[in-house]
């Protein structure tokens, strides 16, 4: 009925309901993938509705659904370095391709996230520590926190974002491309008599050195591109979905992780707590546009949004309600409102977040915990928004096949019944253990089955 | 007077804690009465945080501030006064991990409540921690770890403090994101954290038992 509806409107006559109708039958259409078997295509298919169903809330979904979020697990797994990930696009497409085979998952995270290290290399990249470039070449990336945005650069950031990335941040991240430091506002330029003027710094050999770094970095992204980007349908082919179409992440989160860091951060909101909020404000509609323009590339409707300062004990209850959830509220709304659905990863404990989470439309969002309290989160979010996780990392890694089984168990007893729960890891893994894994795939899918 | 800069910097009212800390030093206050507040006003800041009246942008700020103090009043000393400490505690994060965020939290926490911490920093190599309990004689450590290779770094440092022959002189600790009693079994550690305050408790037990021992 609402198929029919959504086909005879235009997008923008569409209500958030049809849109997220539509999305999720353009991702059960797999348009342009060919399958490898009709039992292929059938487990794609399954999996695609089993997600739509665990999301919507309208019934049970036919079995618990399986999301194995990690990021260098599959390496390790198999006794690959990270390095050679981040460097051999064949051993990091083999891996992960053996990955799927080996272990079924209903939903992967993309070898995309790993990157090339080669562009990290060209960019000169100053955020990151990776294999071989500040950490050993046998372990994942690591963030390095840092004010790559300074506390006097609000207003430059607030007044134009994009200038602000261009001119202030990159050159900050990317030793390669310090010299755009020195280019003009390319707002400045209208008209003929400025064009000379704002040429100028691209002639300098500087900076036309941090334009041939781009240049080069973007040969090499698109090499990658070209031999990582096939794998999503590739894998839908095999009968696997990606756990994410789109990325975005709360806006807060962009200003503390990813411009002034956490420290920083923490002091504005004594400091300087107007500056924030407006800035905060000013990244929410960036936040959404990246989010609907990832899902709508990929047609997936999921927008993955790891989810960082906000967590328990992070800050007050009234800083959560001032500078966290207004503006992810805010992200998750515009999401929904096209019809896409946000898929907050909520790392750390959340336990004193749920309520706002459940203010969230009924059936347009999926929660992943980590430390969060599970039965507590049913209690608040069930027959609201759809929950996952919280398969803890210790005990994939230290613990045995069987300790797994029965905490699967306790979890799907508990927060399974009705739908409404996806199995997952609490975090993204780095590293993993196969008889543990196996163990949490294969009880799920044996244990998980709705009758 | 006294009582305006414990309130101030408790408080985190920033310009007016550094004007009293200015006036006094004009009026020829003794550097180390300031500091003396000022160790006051960062209990009551530990304290409202164990009592989740204060979060971590109130600790950071608060850290911030004495900083600032700090610097005003240092020119000033003569010369160091030792303050009675309850003990030392080594801490760090372990082999591999470059997460500072949890550990800097730690080790505030220890110092406002009363502790000397050694600070080993972040991705510190095994035999380090080794060396500094032998340089050291702490008999407490704490181990932080963000990430989940921590979980064998942890346990490395343990065994080689064991290898030493210092496993029975030292308690240790870990905590840190994914730190839970599953990681305490299998790393062999004392006890785990859950967070800042627990390593506080620890730490106060462990060395009222050794002194009650002594």
């Amino acid at each position: 009925m609402m198929t029919t509806t959504a086909e005879t409107k235009t997008w923008a006559e569409l209500t958030p309901g049809e849109r997220q109708s539509a999305r999720f039958e353009g991702w059960l259409a797999a348009e342009g993938i060919t399958f490898d078997s009709s039992e292929a295509e059938a487990t794609y298919k399954a999996g695609v509705t089993r997600f739509r169903d665990v999301i919507e809330l309208k019934k049970a979904p036919d079995r618990v659904p399986i999301v194995l979020n990690c990021t260098f697990m599959p390496a390790d797994l198999y006794g690959v370095d990270p390095y050679d990930l981040m460097y051999d696009l064949k051993v990091l497409m083999d891996t992960f391709r053996r990955f799927l085979v080996d272990y079924r998952p209903d939903y992967y995270f993309t070898p995309l996230i790993i990157g090339s290290g080669k562009v990290l290399e060209i960019l000169d990249c100053k955020q990151v520590a990776w294999p071989g470039h500040g950490v050993s070449k046998h372990q994942g990336y690591q963030y390095i926190e840092g004010e790559y945005m300074r506390d006097e650069e609000y207003r430059a950031l607030i007044d134009d974002p994009t200038d602000f990335w261009l001119r202030g941040y990159m050159p900050r991240v990317f030793g390669a491309l310090e010299p755009l430091s020195r280019i003009s506002a390319f707002t400045d330029l209208w008209e003929v008599v400025l064009v000379t003027g704002q040429m100028i710094p691209f002639g300098v050999p500087d900076v036309q050195a941090a334009l041939t770094a781009l240049l080069e970095a973007g040969r090499e992204a698109l090499a990658y591109i070209e031999q990582v980007g096939p794998f999503e349908g590739e894998a839908r082919g095999m009968g696997f979905a990606s756990a994410a179409g789109g990325i975005s992440k709360a806006p807060f989160d962009i200003l503390a992780d990813t411009l002034r860091g956490t420290r920083a951060t923490m002091i504005d909101m004594h400091r300087r707590p107007e500056l924030v909020l407006e800035a905060i404000e000013r990244l929410t509609p960036l936040a959404i546009k990246q989010g609907v323009s990832g899902a709508t590339a990929q047609a997936n409707p999921l927008v993955f949004m790891p989810l960082h300062k906000g967590a328990d004990g992070f800050m007050s209850d009234e800083q959560f309600r001032t500078f966290y959830w207004p503006s992810l509220k805010a992200v998750c709304l515009g999401l929904i409102e096209e019809g896409c659905v946000p898929y907050l990863f909520c790392e750390g404990g959340y336990e004193s977040r749920l309520e706002y989470l459940a203010e969230l439309p009924p059936g347009t969002t999926f929660c992943h915990f980590d430390h969060t309290n599970m039965a507590r989160a049913k209690e608040v979010l069930g027959g609201k928004v759809c929950i996952g996780g919280n398969v803890p990392a210790s005990l994939i890694l230290t613990g045995t096949a069987d300790e797994v089984r029965a905490y699967c168990k306790e979890l799907i007893d508990t927060v399974a019944p009705g739908g409404g729960y996806v199995m997952a890891f609490g975090t993204a893994m780095d590293e993993g253990k196969p008889e543990t894994v196996h163990a949490m795939v294969d009880f799920t899918k044996e244990y998980g089955v709705y009758r | 007077m006294e009582r305006d800069l414990v309130d101030a910097l408790a408080e985190l009212r920033e310009d007016e804690a550094l004007a009293i800390v200015r006036e006094r030093l004009e009026a020829g206050a003794d550097p180390l009465s300031i500091f003396d507040d000022a160790k006051r006003a960062m209990e009551i800041v530990g304290q409202r945080f164990s009592d989740s009246e204060y979060f971590i942008p109130e600790l950071v700020y608060a850290g911030e501030i004495l900083k600032e103090i700090a610097a005003l009043v240092k020119p000033k000393m003569s010369a160091g006064t030792e303050m009675a400490r309850l003990g030392t505690v080594i801490v760090g994060t372990v082999a591999g991990d470059i997460h500072d965020i949890g550990k800097d939290i730690v080790v505030f926490m220890l110092d406002v409540n009363g502790f000397d911490v050694l600070d080993l920093g972040v991705d510190v190599p095994v035999q380090r921690f080794v060396d500094s309990i032998q340089e050291s004689g702490s008999s407490v450590v704490g181990l932080s770890g963000f990430l989940t290779l921590a979980f064998q770094s942890m346990k490395d440092t343990i065994e080689a403090i064991d290898g030493a022959g210092l496993r029975d002189r030292v308690k240790i600790m870990i905590g840190g994101g994914p730190i839970d009693e599953q990681v305490r079994s299998f790393t062999g550690a004392d006890a785990y954290g859950k967070d800042a305050m627990a390593a506080v408790e620890l730490a106060k037990g462990w060395l009222a038992a050794e002194g009650a021992v002594a």
